[in-house]
């Protein structure tokens, strides 16, 4: 077998093992809820038999690895559970399932990501090889000057910042991303421009920063002083010799971004009042509407885990040293 | 006494060079070759902490006095107006610095002493104690933090005390990879075995033979924990989940105010209202950073390459 097949299998076992906890950590968050609870949910008037009912159906009754288990293959087969809102001490239960509730949204955060992602990281790639290429002078001092303030600011303050110049001091581009189902292609691309604008400065300066990094490391290497001393163009000692020995860290570092971006998509869909899953974890939150909370988080925690899983398989993949040992 | 020009004493030598800088004249010479960015940093800190301390004495008004007016403009008796329900902005913003640098400051600092102290027990005590919590640390460290501070807060309630709590104790995995990762190299030395040998406790071993020699990353590290903490708690505040009104807080006035920004065709200093605290927020990030990256290049002696 070759031996990396060996380290990838090792690596996918790793992520599933922490998989496993994250699940078990997500899921025992019910367990501290405050014994109070059903009637925080259900109202001050719940009857005893409401009370009852509504414990047995979260599963109560029943030991915790048993609940576990059984969340854990709804979770399988895309049950999520339904919402506590719209339950009320009558027992009439008018609770969404969780799915519904998520499903689109997830679409639309996909969306929002996947712009960013298509704007931020041929940006950054192009920022940090220049910056690479030209270290030290103006054009380096200024981009490292830039990304250096962008990421020092909060999301929403960037956000607002583009907002206040593109959409209220000089129109073009609408402050609120109110899309649904419904709403043409085109139009969810103008509407979400400022939203992924705003993603795309938060993630390109930490890419381009770190892709200029690996590639100044990479720069110092004898190799390239050999092919620079043979006289070959600065462009060509870049893209034939540096940069397939740099792909590894590189693509790395754009799964590592991907990543954050997960995260950097909560505070950005607030501002812009965009229907994604974000938005809906935070509404969420403010109504302690646990089972939502829990969907939203297993699946941001997920997707977190699968993109630096990738990010270190690629790692592995793109490393010339690994592929082909001796 | 007698033939003092003459005479020569090994002892007043060694005596004589012995006489060190004081530590007071270190930070003096360090300051007058600090680079721009490092004294724009160090003075917008010190301003930031003097507003913070002086707080009651600056504010014109009170933390939540209401006025009667809501909206004002700026100018006149409030110098940048009044928010939604009337109480006065140039006000909150200063109790602000103390509420939310206070709240920043206690989280970072707990979160050093967890991850901090949990980093050296592992470095020291290393076989099966540290595998446990360097493996609990990877766990928690695999959910986005504030993906895991917004489950957590659904559970316990947005409170102050529940709010440090949870971030310090998400924070502190950081602080306890560092911690550890440094403290391994220093445990190996000889001066450690023999503070061992010696029968000293852990305790004992920790803040006086490890600490003191991984103190430079440490600290750089606070500077950015901090600055990371300030972030979080600010965007939850910003999110309507962190410190809870009453409380001036920087994100909550910023989420209060945001709607004032659609009249920047009519009345800009209105649309620069909610910039305000967001720019304050952002400022002291800067400036922390600027603080810690010559704090950075001085410590490890980088020169410039990268």
């Amino acid at each position: 077998m070759h031996p990396i097949l060996g380290t990838i299998i090792q690596r996918l076992l790793l992520g599933l093992v922490t998989l496993f906890f994250v699940s078990l950590i997500i899921f025992s968050s019910v367990e501290f809820l405050p014994g109070d609870f059903t009637e925080a949910i259900l109202g001050q008037a719940a009857t005893e038999e409401t009370v009852a009912a509504f414990r047995r159906e979260l599963g109560l009754d029943q030991p915790a690895y048993m609940r576990y288990f059984n969340w854990v293959g709804s979770v399988m087969q895309g049950d999520l559970g339904s919402s506590f809102s719209g339950r009320n001490a009558s027992g009439v239960d008018r609770s969404r399932a969780v799915i519904d509730l998520v499903a689109p949204r997830l679409g639309n955060t996909l969306f929002l990501a996947g712009m960013a992602a298509v704007i931020s990281v041929p940006l950054a790639l192009l920022l940090g090889i220049t910056a690479a290429l030209y270290r030290n002078s103006v054009y380096d001092r200024t981009v490292n000057a830039l990304t250096l303030t962008t990421i020092s600011f909060p999301e929403f303050f960037l956000a607002y910042l583009l907002i206040l110049f593109f959409s209220s001091l000089w129109p073009v581009f609408p402050s609120l991303a109110n899309v649904n189902a419904e709403t043409e292609l085109a139009e969810r691309i103008y509407k979400c421009v400022l939203p992924a604008l705003t993603l795309t400065l938060v993630i390109v300066a930490h890419m381009m920063r770190m892709t200029r990094a690996a590639l100044i490391n990479l720069l110092a290497s004898p190799y390239i002083e050999m092919s620079q001393l043979k006289g070959i163009s600065k462009a060509k000692v870049i893209l034939r010799h540096a940069l397939p020995n740099a792909w590894a860290p590189i693509a790395t570092v754009i799964a590592f971004n991907l990543a954050y971006l997960v995260v950097g998509v909560v505070v950005v869909e607030v501002v812009f009042v965009y229907p994604g899953i974000g938005q809906l974890m935070v509404d969420a939150v403010t109504t302690r509407d646990i089972p939502v909370v829990q969907a939203c988080a297993l699946i941001f925690a997920t997707t977190y885990i699968l993109l630096n899983l990738t990010a270190d398989i690629l790692g592995i993949v793109t490393n010339p040293r690994l592929l082909h040992p001796r | 006494m007698t033939d003092s020009t003459q005479s020569y004493s090994a002892a007043a030598e060694v005596g004589q060079l012995r006489e060190r800088r004081t530590r007071w004249q270190i930070i003096k010479i360090e300051l007058a070759k600090a680079p721009y960015s490092a004294w724009f940093g160090l003075i917008v800190i010190a301003f930031y902490l003097f507003v913070a301390l002086f707080a009651p004495l600056l504010a014109p008004h009170g933390e939540a006095e209401i006025f009667s007016q809501s909206f004002a403009p700026w100018g006149g008796e409030h110098v940048f107006g009044t928010d939604q329900i009337g109480r006065d902005i140039f006000s909150r913003l200063i109790f602000g610095a103390r509420n939310t640098m206070g709240i920043a400051l206690a989280t970072t600092l707990m979160s050093f002493t967890i991850g901090g102290g949990l980093g050296l027990v592992a470095a020291i005590s290393g076989g099966w104690t540290d595998q446990l919590l360097s493996r609990a640390v990877d766990v928690l460290m695999a959910i986005p933090g504030l993906i895991f501070a917004l489950m957590l807060l659904t559970i316990f309630g947005s409170s102050i005390l529940s709010l440090i709590m949870i971030i310090a104790v998400l924070d502190s995995t950081r602080v306890f990879r560092l911690t550890r990762s440094v403290a391994v190299s220093v445990v190996v030395m000889d001066y450690v075995e023999a503070a061992k040998l010696r029968g000293e406790k852990l305790p004992w071993i920790m803040r006086r033979e490890i600490l003191p020699n991984i103190m430079p990353p440490l600290i750089a590290e606070f500077g950015l924990r901090f600055s990371f903490v300030f972030l979080t708690i600010a965007a939850l505040s910003f999110l309507g989940l962190g410190i809870q009104p009453p409380t001036a807080d920087w994100g909550s006035m910023v989420r209060d105010n945001a709607s004032m920004i659609q009249f920047a065709k009519y009345d800009l200093t209105a649309a620069l209202t909610p910039m305000i605290p967001a720019g304050a927020i952002a400022l002291l990030t800067v400036a922390v950073n600027f603080v810690v990256d010559w704090f950075l290049h001085k410590t490890s002696g980088l020169n410039d390459e990268h």
